[in-house]
């Protein structure tokens, strides 16, 4: 059960069909189809290894793909279609180990993208970044370095890296993994806002508390396909599949 | 046999002009070892095909055979295939020649230590190959490689003294020759070592004020 009644399911914005990936012989993702809707929340879940961070990096193009299609608001992306650079620059991407660059501050770091990808000026650009900074109150480290942030304070610049960028979808890949405990809820607490303010968000996390108040649908993922989909508040209390059950299960002690 | 203070009086000119086109090879030198060594370790670090083999085999020939090797076969043997260089240009050239295998060695080790974390990252804002290497990849690779690049310059300037080997009035020939000429061997040595420290201690420590700065934002003071 999202927060809210989001995902206007006339509009979709992401829509995947028949997603294929294989390493070398291995397939890692064995025909996935995936609707995105504007304004949805979709929380994938999934033991490891069964291709949930791997179907985050197809969608903005960090891995290829070998079979299938990805359509962003109905044009197919990459080779052929809409350039891959051109893609990242409308789909924003957070990582587990944040990935900050080191070299550079966190204004610039913030301001990477925005300035030289998309060639925006550079006073909009500062005056957006400071709001966003404000927004995950870290507008008084603009001048600091990754090495003095904690690990949740880096992440919450990392969201701010990419929502700079004016995505129209945000890929978040386990994003709370590497945090201390104290530390994963002032991120989730900036997602949790995201949803509230109608951003699309895939996001892959273990974090099933978050999941549950956060997702409008959850996609569960098992070897390489999506072994069950549906409304957050039914894959939680009832999960059709053996699979999930047993997945579910994990998280609870009695 | 007291120190003879007269004989470097009266030739300290000399020395001032031998410093001073041991510093010009030296410079030149070091400067194309530099240009050689970037490009060939962007070569290997983008697995430019083909062009890549050449590079292997250029930085294994350059590495593995002595400098002086290098410089009689431009001096003596180039001309006999009809190409005749000043003593100048063949110093520059086989420093440059083996200067850039150590060079590219360096600059590749940087631009490998970029982690792959780095690289979805700054695609991930949309960036393209030439602003992943210009703010991305370059920063980060010149940081790590900085000290291996310095310590081998140093090397480089050191290697200047092999030059005198072919008609080249540097301080290491002008030393050899004052000393066939008058046998004054305490004071010609004493000065050759402050010349070579006089120019070498100061780059050495250019160096660890250029590294301190690159190395800054990532690892703090």
């Amino acid at each position: 059960m999202g927060i809210l009644a989001r995902g206007d399911d006339s509009v979709e914005i992401l829509k995947i069909k028949g997603l294929k990936k294989t390493y070398g012989g291995k397939t890692v993702i064995n025909g996935v189809d995936l609707t995105i809707s504007r304004g949805e929340v979709a929380v994938v879940l999934g033991p490891s290894g069964c291709g949930k961070t791997t179907l985050l990096k197809c969608v903005n193009g960090l891995e290829s793909h070998q079979g299938g299609v990805i359509l962003f608001n109905g044009q197919p992306l990459g080779e052929g279609g809409l350039k891959w650079t051109l893609a990242r620059q409308k789909i924003g991407m957070v990582f587990q180990s944040y990935d900050l660059f080191p070299h550079m501050t966190v204004l610039s770091n913030v301001m990477l993208g925005p300035l030289r990808a998309q060639k925006r000026a550079k006073d909009e650009v500062y005056a957006q970044a400071l709001e966003l900074l404000d927004r995950v109150g870290l507008s008084d480290r603009r001048d600091d370095y990754p090495r003095q942030l904690s690990g949740g304070q880096k992440q919450r610049i990392a969201i701010v890296r990419a929502l700079c960028m004016n995505p129209e979808l945000m890929l978040f890949d386990e994003v709370t993994a590497s945090l201390d405990p104290e530390m994963v809820r002032e991120v989730l607490d900036v997602m949790m806002g995201l949803a509230k303010r109608g951003m699309t968000m895939l996001i892959v996390t273990h974090e099933m508390e978050f999941a549950k108040a956060a997702a409008d649908r959850i996609i569960f993922m098992d070897e390489g396909v999506i072994a069950e989909e549906s409304e957050a508040g039914d894959f939680f209390k009832s999960p059709r599949t053996e699979r999930a059950k047993r997945f579910l299960n994990t998280f609870y002690f009695d | 046999m007291g120190f003879n203070w007269g004989f470097i009086v009266k030739f300290l000119p000399n020395y001032a002009a031998a410093v001073a086109l041991t510093v010009k090879l030296a410079v030149l030198g070091v400067s194309l070892s530099a240009v050689v060594g970037a490009v060939c370790g962007l070569v290997l670090y983008f697995k430019v095909k083909v062009v890549r083999t050449i590079v292997r085999g250029y930085i294994e020939l350059s590495r593995n055979t002595p400098l002086v090797i290098q410089l009689f076969f431009l001096y003596y043997g180039i001309p006999k295939l009809g190409l005749k260089l000043s003593g100048e240009a063949c110093a520059i050239i086989g420093l440059a020649f083996l200067g850039g295998g150590y060079m590219a060695e360096a600059f590749r080790g940087g631009l490998e230590s970029v982690s792959e974390a780095q690289l979805e990252s700054g695609l991930s804002v949309g960036l393209n190959a030439w602003q992943m290497t210009r703010f991305v990849i370059l920063p980060q690779a010149l940081s790590v490689a900085a000290p291996a690049l310095g310590a081998n310059c140093v090397f480089l300037i050191k290697e200047t003294s092999v030059v005198s080997v072919i008609a080249i009035q540097d301080v290491m020939s002008l030393t050899k020759e004052l000393i066939g000429m008058y046998y004054n061997t305490y004071e010609t040595l004493a000065i050759l070592v402050l010349c070579y420290s006089l120019i070498l201690i100061p780059v050495s420590l250019a160096f660890s004020l250029i590294e301190r700065r690159l190395r800054h934002a990532e690892f703090g003071d």
